[in-house]
């Protein structure tokens, strides 16, 4: 299957450059701006949109993010009303779109059912941070029959036993989180993660990408020299809630995302 | 009996390992330092028997058993226990396994404060490092609770999101651990959680079953007809039911917090309204809206405040083999009440829940029908807000 995530990592490599994978939390402040968002950020440099779907008891994230997934909610954003604005989206880009969701969103639409629709609507691969690949067997069925690629996180804590689970059931990615915590904590050890990453491209045969804690242009610069891909995410949601009311709030987003590509430019 | 959970943690279509990869290692490694530490229990009994004070009592309350003029009426005594409840049980299993896997920090939640409580005893007496995560509205109506973590040591760390109550506190106790898992034990304190949580738990707890059983032998020369316990995540109860699971005449009540009545929408009767999903780790029944959202809830009683239950309770229910119910909050006070003034016992709002189902059932049954209801803890804890709810300035 050559989809988006594919076609876009494979243009990258030709290119000698590395995916910026922006995350946006869904509905925050609205679904309005978040499709303007997503538009915008492509235009900026943006090479994949990491679609938050917010959830009232996000495990896995940090208070930005907590805070996002509050506001998305409040504003009455529910996973049937983001894959219409992926549909909607799907117009106007092409740029790949995969959901970060936590696995009881999908749970009550049932596997199959989302899948289906996920799939319909243009998204081309699914984060879901509480599910590890020792509980997917429900999803993966459902997934791998609507062309879906299950992307799964590795950890600094995993074992060489769970990085060899971990690279051979994820497709289109693997995440790679760059530190022992929750999103939005601060970057650290970078030599760890560069150790990890090599030890993970060995015996992965799809692309890696870092998240957690890559929060300036300087992270991002020097994560991008060790991996495929570099994820941004509450870096840019702190941006999204600071300016909330500001009409120019999409045009400084995408300001931050343009500081953050030109970083990883390949020397 | 099929021995449960099997080897992933599941209990049926229930339980399992809902989790961060990052804590997944940190899992696996409990699961297997728990199975080492299993064969000895030298340790353990030993605590148990000089620190927590074990066994309980068995009580037989005579003048409750008289009032209803039906079944004989007997209540397990957990509220008898160093601390005042049955959590310490598991806390020091918790922290003797901490000790093993050379974790100096020990981190938890609480709902009642009486798991977070136990903890801050159990890491004090063992001299480690404590933090207890608390919802900020659970701090305000268990006051004393939140002087007496600190007392002995602890931190206590309010969370300030979603309802502020237990979920939430557990949901921080989590991020914590994924920060601090290489040197940190997590003591969940109820059934919940990935596993082997529910499973390690519920062997802790097991206990109080395995004395009643032996206790009404020696008093009735009989299996008891009924066992009742309140159901919150489910750990007093499972500790009660689990030896007898195998008895299939024994009959077993799990009750549940009511709160304001289910048409309300404001209670926490999760097998009345609520349906499996996954939270915080485990498979289970859940108070959940139509896309997945966890839904707020609400008890008069903290440590039944919770949106999901233990998910090997959710196969019992399933199965039949254990009723659930509720009892309302008002119906819980009353039984606080009563059991104060018939019997001289002030029990934990959440214990009062089993009693409330106690004054339904006895009635119902014959003079030589005998129900044990699990008094899981003392109320101490709960007088302030008692008083404060009736007016009284203490």
């Amino acid at each position: 299957m050559s989809g988006r995530l594919e076609t876009t990592f494979q243009r990258l490599r030709d290119k000698r450059e590395k995916a910026l994978i922006a995350y946006l939390m869904a509905g925050d402040p609205g679904l309005a701006e978040t499709e303007q968002l997503v538009v915008a950020l492509e235009q900026a440099g943006a090479d994949i949109i990491e679609l938050g779907v917010p959830f009232s008891d996000p495990i896995a994230d940090g208070p930005v993010i907590q805070q996002a997934a509050e506001r998305g909610l409040k504003s009455g954003t529910t996973l049937r009303k983001i894959l219409a604005s992926v549909t909607s989206l799907r117009k106007r880009t092409n740029i790949p779109i995969v959901l970060m969701l936590y696995y009881n969103s999908i749970h009550a639409m049932g596997c199959e059912q989302f899948c289906k629709a996920a799939t319909a609507a243009g998204v081309d691969g699914l984060i879901v941070p509480d599910m590890p690949p020792d509980e997917a067997g429900p999803l993966k069925g459902p997934a791998d029959a609507a062309g879906l690629p299950l992307i799964f996180l590795l950890a600094p804590t995993s074992t060489p036993s769970r990085r060899r689970l971990v690279a051979e059931e994820s497709h289109g990615f693997v995440y790679y989180v760059s530190l022992t915590g929750i999103t939005g904590a601060k970057l650290s050890n970078v030599t760890d993660i560069q150790q990890n990453v090599q030890k993970l491209k060995k015996v992965s045969a799809s692309p890696v990408a870092v998240g957690f804690g890559v929060a300036t242009p300087e992270d991002a610069a020097q994560v991008s020299k060790m991996a495929d891909g570099v994820i941004v995410g509450s870096a840019i949601v702190k941006r999204i809630a600071s300016h909330q009311q500001d009409p120019g709030m999409v045009g400084h987003v995408a300001e931050f995302v343009r500081s953050l590509k030109a970083a990883m430019a390949p020397a | 009996m099929p021995i449960l959970p099997d080897s992933h943690g599941r209990f049926g279509p229930y339980g399992g390992r809902y989790v961060p990869e990052t804590l997944m290692p940190a899992l696996l490694e409990l699961e297997e330092e728990y199975a080492k530490a299993k064969k000895d229990r030298r340790d353990l009994a030993y605590y148990l028997k000089q620190y927590v004070g074990r066994p309980t009592s068995l009580y037989r309350a005579d003048r409750l058993t008289k009032k209803f003029g039906g079944a004989k009426i007997y209540l397990k005594r957990e509220d008898l226990c160093h601390t005042g409840a049955h959590k310490i049980n598991n806390a020091i299993g918790q922290v003797l396994l901490a000790m093993r896997m050379k974790k100096r920090r020990i981190i938890a939640e609480t709902g009642a404060g009486q798991h977070g409580v136990a903890t801050a005893t159990a890491a004090a007496m063992f001299g480690l490092d404590c933090e207890v995560y608390m919802g900020t509205e659970d701090m305000q109506r268990q006051a004393l609770n939140v002087f007496r973590m600190r007392l002995l040591g602890a931190k206590v760390t309010g969370v300030d999101a979603g309802s502020r109550t237990l979920k939430d506190a557990i949901s921080e106790a989590m991020r914590d651990w994924t920060t601090n898992v290489r040197t940190t034990h997590y003591i969940l304190g109820s059934v919940l959680g990935a596993h082997p949580y529910p499973m390690m738990i519920r062997d802790f707890q097991a206990i109080i079953g395995k004395e009643a059983r032996k206790q009404i032998l020696a008093a009735e020369g009989k299996l008891p007809d009924y066992l009742v316990a309140c159901v919150g995540g489910g750990s007093n109860s499972i500790g009660l039911f689990h030896a007898f699971l195998g008895d299939r005449k024994v009959k077993m009540v799990g009750v549940e917090a009511g709160g304001s009545g289910i048409v309300s929408g404001k209670h926490a009767a999760r097998f009345s309204g609520g349906k499996p999903g996954v939270l915080q780790g485990t498979m289970t029944y859940l108070l959940q809206d139509d896309n997945g959202q966890i839904n707020l809830t609400h008890s008069v009683s903290a440590g039944l405040d919770y949106a999901a239950v233990g998910p090997e309770h959710s196969l019992y229910h399933d199965q039949g083999r254990i009723d659930y119910t509720y009892a309302t909050d008002t119906e819980a006070l009353a039984a606080f009440d009563l059991l104060a003034r018939e019997e001289g016992i002030v029990p934990a709002l959440e214990s009062a829940h089993a009693i409330a189902q106690v004054i339904k059932l006895a009635p119902q049954l014959k003079k030589s029908q005998v129900i044990i209801a699990n008094l899981s803890g003392r109320g101490d804890k709960d007088v302030q807000q008692v008083a404060r709810m009736r007016g009284v300035e203490l």
